[in-house]
């Protein structure tokens, strides 16, 4: 099992009240590897996040975590798989009623046997580790935006998870401290051999962490490759993503028209 | 034409809406039952600890408001009975209509209702928030069953407190009512309460308990299924606890002239 590919997407539809917004995408990621997710507003990262943590059944294909299907079986078995990984969402999404430290040990809690004192050590570790030790009795409305953040990844690692995602962990942070995440970031997979996606639009943190960077257009997948390939590849719309131009959609009068009337 | 048409789908549209969201409610209910029973065989046990801090809240702290409304109906209800009676001089026959009215209907209604006031909003906003906050997702993520940490707790927190409640209620109702009657009539403790136990039968005691389960049920699957359906932000939120207020209550009193129609 340990030799099985953390992730594995399968030619993967996915989409909102039957309208596609995810087309065929491929992918695999290799133990230790850290992969960055990026595209445009829009282009289905999100959408694409939501399929591979098991929140959302895709319309076609599928998603295999350590070469277990995580659709096609049932959904205690899919909330097995799961306790596998560890996700820090964009927001924190911590429990508002607990404490930090509460916090980093529900799973723990929730799915070991470890008496209580190892539980406390261990949460204590995980806070250490992001940073935030000291702040355990604290609560998530307590934090400044980047506290939450960090408080976010130390419950995602709670379990020492093989694999770790991360949705914009930079966004909104300044410099210094998404400088520090980004070298977090760095630390899960040198120290512990973890594998991390990250969806990110920030471009200066891609390039540092990536050791490939996946492209999302419109819902496909249009390129695949390590920072240096990025910077060399000659499709326009890459190019135009990492140069941060802006789209220059083709102009059509009659839908414009029509939008601006409403219809 | 257009509108008759017009009416007639939007009338179409929220009976659907309706059925899918008495659905939804259903399922949700069923599938924290489910777990209850057979939680540890999936790894989603029911946890003891939140089942008592649910029953403490809609509870335990329920206990003083029911206690005193309940007194207070005792009491309207002996001064209705002893004017009415009175007409035909029969005061004294008061205890025989309280002890009818009491077990049978006033207890359990008044006891429902100011449930569904104090917990029915509560858990609403509570779940709501949760799920704004992205918090249901994340206990997903994490392989937590939000039917086994969330649903489950405060349905089963609803299905001890409200009997519990409802005999409370019988005792505040019929206590304040035997001082009532102490003071205007001048009826003893002795006689009176030996003239309710003469005429209270263990079936209308049953009667009242028995509809505190299905208020119970009621409550729990309106006020947690509103709160898991919103989305949006603040304002939606808003809505859906005033919603789940009148909702709960509504759907009490339907089901009190069901039982009252039927039984
Ligand atoms: N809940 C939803 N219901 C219907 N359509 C949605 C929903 N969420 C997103 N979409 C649509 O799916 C497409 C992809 O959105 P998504 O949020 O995945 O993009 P994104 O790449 O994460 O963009 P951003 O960088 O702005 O967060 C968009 O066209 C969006 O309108
Ligand atoms: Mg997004």
């Amino acid at each position: 099992m340990s030799s099985q590919p953390p992730i594995i997407v399968e030619n993967l539809q996915g989409g909102y009240n039957g309208i596609p917004v995810i087309h065929g995408c491929n992918m695999e990621i290799a133990q230790g590897e850290i992969v960055v997710i990026m595209g445009g507003s829009g282009s289905g990262k999100s959408t694409f996040l939501k399929h591979l943590i098991g929140l959302k059944e895709p319309m076609q294909g599928d998603v295999k975590l350590f070469g277990q299907s995580l659709y096609q079986t049932s959904i205690y078995k899919r909330m097995d798989l799961l306790k596998g990984i560890g996700v820090a969402f964009q927001s924190g999404a911590l429990m508002s009623s607990m404490t930090i430290a509460e916090n980093v040990a529900l799973p723990l809690r929730e799915h070991t046997d470890l008496d209580e004192e190892l539980i406390q050590v261990i949460t204590r570790m995980k806070l250490d580790f992001v940073n935030l030790l000291g702040k355990d009795d604290l609560l998530p409305s307590e934090l400044s935006g980047g506290m939450l953040k960090r408080a976010a990844v130390a419950r995602a690692i709670a379990l020492d998870p093989k694999l770790t995602f991360m949705d914009e962990p930079s966004a909104g942070l300044d410099p210094v401290i998404a400088a520090a995440l980004d070298d977090l970031i760095i630390q899960l997979k040198e120290s512990l051999g973890m594998s991390v996606v990250v969806v990110t639009h920030e471009l200066e943190s891609a390039f540092k962490i990536a050791d490939r960077i996946v492209v999302l257009d419109r819902g496909y997948i249009i390129f695949s490759g390590t920072p240096d390939e990025i910077k060399k590849s000659d499709n326009t719309r890459i190019q135009n993503l990492i140069n941060r131009v802006p789209e220059e959609e083709e102009f059509d009068a009659e839908l414009y028209a029509q939008q601006l009337m409403g219809q | 034409m257009s509108q008759i048409t017009n009416r007639i789908s939007q009338t179409g549209q929220s009976t659907l809406n309706a059925i899918t969201a008495i659905g939804y409610a259903s399922i949700l209910i069923w599938d924290s039952i489910l777990l209850l029973f057979m939680g540890k065989r999936v790894n989603q046990p029911v946890r003891f600890g939140l089942v008592i801090d649910e029953i403490i809240n809609a509870g335990v702290k329920a206990v003083p408001v029911v206690a005193l409304m309940s007194a207070t109906i005792g009491v309207m209800l002996s001064i209705q009975g002893i004017h009415t009676l009175s007409i035909f001089g029969a005061e004294t026959q008061v205890t025989f209509g309280l002890a009818i009215s009491i077990p049978r209907e006033f207890a359990p209604l008044i006891t429902g209702i100011l449930v569904a006031g104090r917990s029915g909003s509560q858990l609403t906003s509570r779940v709501g928030s949760m799920q704004l906050n992205g918090e249901i997702d994340a206990l997903t993520v994490m392989g937590i069953a939000p039917a086994r940490y969330v649903v489950a707790p405060s349905l089963i927190g609803l299905l001890v407190s409200l009997p519990v409640l409802v005999v409370i209620g019988n005792l505040a109702a019929f206590s304040a009512a035997g001082l009532y009657i102490h003071a205007t009539l001048g009826i003893g403790p002795d006689a009176y309460w030996a003239d309710i136990l003469d005429v209270v039968t263990i079936d209308d005691f049953l009667h009242g308990i028995m509809k505190s389960f299905i208020f119970a049920i009621l409550l729990a699957m309106i006020a947690i299924s509103l709160g898991m359906r919103v989305y949006g932000g603040a304002e939606v939120l808003g809505k859906s606890t005033t919603k789940s207020v009148v909702t709960c209550i509504a759907a009490i009193i339907g089901a009190d002239t069901i039982f009252a129609l039927l039984l």
